[in-house]
């Protein structure tokens, strides 16, 4: 195999299939005579995986090359567009092209944290925390303010006093898992940004 | 979109209108580019601003803000005047021959049935006529009363003189686009229009495209290769989350959901289940018990049967609206305690910042889920004159809980063109994050186990919804997935007695479910994307299946529905069956069932001699030129933005009821902060840079370093007369709010003549703000009004008044 010399999009082709477990050294290729791996490639080591560009709703198909850092979290390293998707074909736009940066970026959330009424700073909280104290407040909301019955005897079951904005930017599953507790929890002030 | 991006390289016209998709959709324009330069496609682009979607255009015509239904107003009455349409397709596939109640009518700006106290229409006699519980019709499009006779009456009024003096876009550019419009008339060429939040961010969105809606139905290019209705949307799954109904009206699947006049399961399912109005129709919308009981078995099990009415007392009964313009008005008057914001930054990205920011204020508890941290979850924070706001006086309890972004996940996005594909994760979150199911899954768990333990206000359907993850903490998205296509709950068996699927096994589609709780399935449009083959959403065959090479890759992931790629494809061919274009087949009748390059949109053996027609989603079978289920009118009709730089209507002088949208909803203190052409005499809209993605971007150096202030753009000669130069500090202010910006001074934008002035444009970018890596910046809504498009109630982005002066 690692005398296999590959075109480009062959190589893809052949590391093809579901998640991109196949790194370039496992292909034996790292160091093969094809003039585009000659020298030291930065992808080497990589994991690459297949994945959607989560600006527009071209949704352009990309690849992500990913490695594990010192702390031995993975972390994608490089990011190009998907030759294959048969919509955007490899291409990425200013937009997309920078999507290694957001991902990366320093204002990227790292851990719970709390503000509390009044005051003028964050403070950190274990998810325990966290997840403890918002279900607390929500559950006495929820009982406090649950229509059960409207004025004219119908049956309702309603939680007014509370809502939600769901991301576009959700995967499907993660979209309907909200939409599925919020309903069981007789939220009707729920809405999207597909909205607007 | 009713197409999908690769489709549009099969029109022979493109149409942009209301987008610009050249910087806000750059890898999907390459499919225009492509039109243009293997098919000789022509692109038209009709914009306030020369765009960068103009300048590669073949024509160009200009349009002020808030103005495009006086525009494609006065497109179809050219078509009908000059008979440019699609006779054959306008007979059959539309309602033109439907009859209306005589009573019905227009006056001064209005419709039959007005109610100005109000706002709203009583659409008693928005009617068709009825005999034997069907429409009636007059195939000669003869009658008066007809749809084609109404429509003639009602658009004739928009003649080349008053759109252009209107819209502003001058007479002779008006008719050389009605008339490249006009050419796509005939049956084997098609126009495709794409339109994004341009047409749907105004008081009359959802007319906007209502108008276009008719010219495509007039045209015969609906269902057609490279033709369509295409809404450029906005984030990668913006499509997938409208689909999954993450908001209030609709329960996943569009199923409306129900509200107090549902007392009972009956009454509910009754009202959900229409009949046909006309003889032998599909009137597919009658499968609503199938696709409604099937949900409530994956959302309760057993506790949904039968005999507990699939558990229809569970859920939730609206009393009101609560989309997000009421939702927030709801805050703003204190009548909310709670509220999680997730990755959704809404002090940025609704209407009139000051009255959001009050709003938040007014909370007890705010949770905001993000991966980054926005301006929304800082709202109580002091920025000095970017967020002017005292700490110490908001009490707000807010959490802020760090969430993963797409590279850290498994699942899947659909895109505008609804193609479903899997994306797999390829790094670990920062920090402590945790993806969004498993917040929310950590949220019910946590909130169910408390009711449990301690009982309370209606535990039932918390207690009873169906949570059999393996992972209960932190749900799989392929089990997700799977929940979300369907499987059956006991054998389902052909009419012989042979076993489709067995119970327990993944649906091969919606086609497959049943009303009487042998199937659940919680998004029935999405039925299938995980059959008995597996994940088709996976599917990574990019090979074009069609005959004709017109780019239907059916291997590649998986469209809803049944994964079709084109919708109303079954109008892409004649009544007999015929393609209107052999060369760009996408539908054709095979002699005993429909076949080509899609899966049909009709039932696969509906003989043409049958007459079953191709909007199946319809009661009436056909495209709707005259829609009643529209809240403004069955027609569309122009009416100005809510801040409009003219005196009046020019369409309806002398109605001051008829400026505005007459259905538009405004609340108490809203209407009384509308800005007045004297004070704020220049029409502003909002836009979208390449460089730039809504709010998001700005947090990404890249995008930063290449884009990175604020700024607005105005004309050369609004420029002079205001003293300002390219680079200048300028403050652009509404009677709501300012903000501060660097003034670009182009000739993109130029003065226009409109109802005998002058009216001169502002530009200003949406992206920017005090959180991120750019320049610090007041939110451009600081600037815009609180009022919505009266159907879709998305808020009037794209048309208000500003003042500016140099700062």
């Amino acid at each position: 195999m690692s005398q296999v010399k590959l075109t480009r999009r062959q190589f893809f082709q052949v590391t093809g299939a579901g998640l991109g477990a196949s790194s370039m050294t496992v292909m034996g290729l790292a160091h093969a005579a094809d003039p585009v791996f000659a020298k030291p490639n930065k992808l080497e080591k990589t994991t690459e995986t297949r994945s959607t560009c989560p600006y527009c709703s071209v949704s352009c198909g990309v690849l992500m090359y990913s490695r594990k850092d010192a702390s031995g979290k993975l972390k994608v390293m490089h990011v190009e567009g998907d030759p294959d998707n048969p919509v955007n074909k490899g291409t990425l736009c200013p937009k997309g092209a920078g999507i290694l940066d957001m991902i990366e970026s320093p204002n990227r959330l790292q851990f719970p944290e709390v503000r509390e009424p009044g005051t003028n700073e964050w403070k950190r909280i274990s998810w325990d925390e966290a997840l403890t104290r918002i279900t607390k407040r929500m559950k006495a909301d929820r009982d406090q303010n649950f229509v059960a019955k409207n004025a004219a005897g119908v049956t309702v079951n309603r939680w007014n006093t509370f809502g939600m904005l769901v991301s576009s930017a959700s995967n499907n599953e993660a979209g309907y898992l909200s939409a599925k507790v919020l309903r069981s929890m007789g939220v009707v002030a729920l809405d999207t940004q597909a909205r607007i | 979109m009713t197409n999908h991006w690769v489709d549009i390289k099969n029109a022979d016209l493109v149409l942009i209108m209301g987008g610009n998709a050249a910087e806000a959709h750059p890898c999907g324009f390459k499919w225009v580019i492509k039109a243009k330069a293997e098919r000789g496609a022509k692109l038209v682009v009709v914009d306030p601003r020369f765009t960068r979607s103009a300048a590669v255009a073949d024509y160009y015509a200009p349009i002020r803000v808030g103005a495009d239904i006086a525009f494609l107003g006065g497109v179809i009455n050219y078509l009908l005047t000059n008979d440019k349409i699609h006779h054959e397709y306008v007979k059959h596939y539309t309602n033109s021959a439907f009859l209306i109640n005589p009573d019905y009518g227009f006056k001064d700006g209005l419709f039959t049935g007005y109610d100005e106290a109000k706002r709203s229409y009583a659409k008693g006699t928005w009617t068709y006529q009825m005999e034997d519980g069907f429409a009636k019709v007059d195939p000669t499009l003869q009658d008066p009363n007809c749809v084609f006779q109404l429509m003639k009456k009602h658009f004739a009024r928009y003649t080349p003189e008053l759109v252009s003096s209107v819209t502003g876009t001058p007479q002779d550019q008006f008719l050389k686009v009605c008339e490249m419009i006009a050419a796509t008339s005939v049956a084997n060429k098609t126009m495709t229009i794409l339109y994004a939040l341009g047409w749907t961010q105004h008081s009359v969105g959802s007319e906007n495209i209502r108008t276009m809606a008719i010219i495509q139905l007039l045209l015969g290019n609906m269902g057609m290769a490279g033709g369509g209705v295409n809404a450029l949307r906005g984030h990668a799954n913006v499509q997938g989350i409208t689909d999954q109904c993450l908001y209030s009206e609709v329960l996943p699947g569009y199923l409306s959901s129900p509200a107090e006049a549902d007392a009972t399961y009956e009454q509910y399912r009754n009202a959900r289940t229409p009949k046909a109005l006309r003889p032998g129709q599909m009137n597919f919308p009658q499968n609503f018990p199938k696709w409604f009981n099937s949900l409530m078995k994956a959302w309760y099990g057993d506790h949904a049967t039968t005999e507990t009415n699939f558990a229809y007392d569970y859920l939730p009964k609206r009393d009101a609206p609560y989309d997000i313009m009421q939702i927030f008005e709801n805050m703003h008057q204190g009548k909310m305690n709670g509220f999680i914001s997730s990755g959704f930054n809404p002090l940025a990205a609704i209407s009139n910042k000051h009255k959001i920011s009050a709003a938040l204020s007014k909370l007890k508890y705010l949770v905001v889920i993000d991966p980054l941290s926005t301006e929304t979850s800082e709202f109580w924070k002091n920025y000095g004159e970017f967020n002017n706001v005292d700490a110490s006086k908001i009490q707000t309890e807010v959490f802020r809980l760090p969430a993963t972004c797409f590279a850290e996940q498994d699942g899947t996005f659909t895109n505008s063109g609804r193609v479903i594909q899997w994306h797999w994760k390829g790094a670990d979150g920062p920090g402590e994050s945790k993806s969004d199911q498993e917040i929310m899954a950590g949220l019910f768990t946590r909130l169910r186990d408390m009711y449990k333990k301690e009982g309370g206000a209606y535990a039932e359907p918390i207690l009873n919804l169906t949570w059999n993850y393996t992972n209960p903490s932190n749900p799989d998205a392929a089990e997700i997935n799977r929940e979300i296509s369907g499987k059956a709950l006991v054998d389902l068996k052909d009419a012989a007695g042979k076993v489709l699927v067995a119970a327990g096994e993944q649906l091969a589609g919606f086609a497959q479910l049943v009303d009487n709780g042998g199937t659940a399935c919680g998004n029935w449009i999405y039925s299938g994307m995980w059959s008995k083959a597996g994940n088709l959403t996976a599917r990574r065959d990019p090979t074009d299946t069609s005959e004709h090479k017109i780019g239907q890759s059916l291997n590649w992931g998986f469209a809803w529905p049944a994964n079709r790629r084109i919708l109303y494809n079954r109008a892409s061919a004649d009544i007999n069956g015929k393609p209107w274009d052999e060369s760009r087949t996408v539908l054709k009748w095979l002699g005993d069932r429909w076949g080509g390059s899609d899966i049909p949109d009709m039932r696969p053996n509906a003989k043409p001699e049958e007459n079953v027609m191709p909007f199946i989603m319809t009661q009436e079978g056909v495209g709707r030129i005259f829609a009643p289920q529209m809240a403004e009118g069955p027609f569309p009709e122009h009416y100005e933005p809510f801040e409009t730089p003219l005196a009046r209507n020019p369409m309806h002088p002398n109605n001051p009821k008829a400026t505005s949208n007459p259905a538009s909803r405004v609340y108490k203190g809203d209407m009384e902060v509308f800005g007045n052409r004297k004070d704020y005499p220049f029409a502003a809209t909002t836009y979208r840079l390449v460089e730039h993605f809504h709010y998001w971007s700005k947090h990404s150096d890249l995008n930063a370093i290449v884009q990175p202030e604020m700024f607005v753009e105005i004309s050369r000669e609004l420029a002079k007369m205001r003293g300002i130069s390219s680079g200048d500090r300028v403050k652009v202010s509404s009677i709501r709010g300012h903000v501060h910006a660097k003034a670009m001074v182009t000739m993109r934008l130029k003065g226009m003549k409109v109802d005998g002035q002058t009216i001169y444009h502002v530009g200003i970018p949406i992206h920017f703000g005090f959180k991120g890596l750019t320049k610090p910046a007041q939110l451009a809504n600081s600037l815009t009004p609180y009022v919505a498009d009266a159907n879709s109630q998305t808020p009037e982005f794209k048309a208000f008044l500003v003042n500016i002066e140099k700062a």
